[in-house]
């Protein structure tokens, strides 16, 4: 809200999807054919759709997840609610679900054929900024999109703003680290960074979010706020450009493939540092699609242990809860948290903690399944070692997410127009 | 003299399916070398064998002083599918910093 108002912003981009989130979302949607765009779109636009009218910015965002179309019908009527006059440009057509056949191949590691993973329920292809500027050439306050890759988001209005061609690879490489920089907001500002002692960020309560100011060139001045907390120093942008980056020098977006590899970062002035020198290559012929999929379902159950011989305690519960899952569960998971929960052990450098928490997880077929596995850890309240305490337990389905490549040629991006009375195809 | 990573770096992990990303920086700019030598690919990978049941392929990036370290089948089947509490992977960058090395 901070950057909403005091940031002197041309353009706000909200990145809001995971891997998984668009499979939930369309889950969602089959339940409901209104729903299926970002639950938390509402008090987002309620708070921000004043704001991008009072001082001039338009909003690009993913919140459209698996139902752009009546995520934007959405932000219509809030807008009507708050007495705004706004458009509302919605790109979709990356629900590529009907296009998949069994024998199309994965691109992880194995290259498994779709047909081998459960029953498919969600297919969308990550879409560049050449489909986002389309909607941008609009009049629309507001953006919103289902998936597109994130730092697109950020790439397409810069591209619109200078009129960039979209074969500018060089360029659209300089946008994409800048895209890739901002796409996780307050992940460069210094969340997600602070270690007591060695790396102190300061007041991150009230973290800032980023801004950039970039030139024609597609470079560009990181910033925020001033007054607000954390901080943007060379340590930070660097965590940031190289985060879930598998090759550096080739990091493919449906725009470009950037290189990352030739990006110079330097920090200028306080809580400002400058981004420049990254490369770009010819972008592929395809678009990367994330497939979700029914992975059956998985059982969790905690328990607590506290005082002498804790870890011994643990171990014997879980050692009891295996046993009695044997003849049903095959694949189980047992952690001791404050021991080997988290790197499955400890390099050599063990220490007893005084409390410990006992933590089963299986895999299993059917919801019953997984709700006994949370049962059996319950149990070990009264059948269990002594002194076991605090049992949580959970169950639920798990939708898996694979990846495969598409032609581009067989995908149709559609942009809509959305106005308070009519609706109109843009692209 | 022995020193853990954690004295002369910072490091950040990241996730794609089943692929863990860890990003190693040297605090000192100095220090890189050290760590461009010593923390290799192998090295990582016998570092966190009970974690990485694939292989690890690193990335030098001198301009950031940032050796970046791509680990396959590391996050147990994958972040959606994973029965580990931090399915993400997310606190293994401090996994990595546990290495020792000659400093």
């Amino acid at each position: 809200m901070i950057l909403a108002s005091q940031g002197e912003l041309d353009y706000l981009a909200l990145e809001c999807l995971a891997e998984r989130t668009i499979a939930l979302a369309q889950l969602r949607k089959l339940a409901d054919p209104a729903a299926g765009f970002d639950p938390l779109l509402e008090a987002r636009m309620r708070a921000l759709l004043p704001l991008a009218v009072r001082h001039g910015f338009r909003i690009v965002t993913n919140m459209g997840a698996a139902n752009p179309l009546s995520g934007g019908r959405r932000i219509i009527s809030l807008a009507r609610g708050l007495g705004l006059r706004i458009k509302v440009a919605v790109l979709s057509g990356d629900d590529v679900l009907s296009l998949l056949e069994p024998s199309m191949r994965t691109i992880e590691a194995r290259g498994a054929p779709l047909s081998e993973y459960g029953q498919l329920v969600s297919a969308n292809a990550y879409f560049g900024a050449e489909e986002i500027l389309p909607a941008l050439a609009t009049d629309a306050q507001v953006v919103i999109t289902g998936r597109v890759a994130d730092p697109s988001l950020f790439v397409a209005p810069i591209a619109h703003s200078f009129k960039w061609q979209l074969n500018d690879w060089p360029r659209l490489g300089r946008a994409t680290a800048i895209g890739h920089l901002l796409e996780c907001a307050g992940q460069v500002t210094g969340g997600y960074f602070a270690e007591p002692g060695l790396k102190d960020v300061p007041n991150l309560a009230q973290l800032g979010f980023p801004w950039c100011d970039v030139d024609a060139e597609g470079n560009g001045v990181l910033g925020k706020v001033a007054g607000t907390g954390g901080a943007i120093t060379l340590r930070t942008a660097k965590e940031q450009l190289l985060y879930e980056v598998t090759d550096p020098g080739g990091y493919i977006t449906p725009d470009v493939v950037a290189d990352f590899s030739s990006v110079r970062l330097s920090e200028t002035a306080p809580d400002r540092v400058t981004v420049s020198g990254a490369g770009g290559r010819a972008r592929t012929s395809t678009y990367k699609v994330s497939v979700g999929y029914r992975a059956g379902f998985v059982g969790e159950g905690e328990i607590s242990y506290a005082g002498a011989k804790a870890v011994e305690r643990a171990r014997l519960g879980g050692e009891i809860v295996r046993e009695r899952l044997r003849d049903d569960i095959t694949v189980i998971r047992i952690d001791v948290i404050g021991v080997d929960s988290a790197h499955r052990g400890d390099f050599g450098h063990p220490q007893p903690p005084y409390e410990v928490r006992l933590r089963v997880a299986a895999r299993t077929p059917t919801r019953e399944l997984a709700e006994r596995v949370g049962a059996e850890v319950e149990a070990l309240w009264i059948n269990g070692p002594a002194g076991g305490g605090g049992v949580r337990r959970f169950a639920q389905e798990r939708i898996g997410v694979v990846s495969l490549l598409l032609e581009r040629s067989r995908v149709r991006p559609r942009v809509t127009l959305l106005e308070e009375d009519r609706e109109t195809q843009a692209a | 003299m022995k020193r853990k990573l954690h004295e002369l770096a910072h490091a950040r992990a990241g996730d794609k399916g089943d692929t863990l990303t860890l990003a190693l920086f040297a605090y000192r700019d100095e220090d890189y070398e050290l760590l461009r030598r010593q923390v290799t690919a192998q090295a990582v990978k016998r570092h966190l064998a009970h974690i990485v049941q694939g292989d690890v392929r690193r990335f030098e990036v001198p301009n950031l002083h940032a050796l970046q370290f791509v680990c396959e089948r590391a996050l147990d089947t994958g972040v959606t599918t994973s029965l580990g509490l931090d399915p993400h992977g997310k606190t293994l960058s401090y996994a990595l910093l546990e290495m020792v090395i000659e400093a």
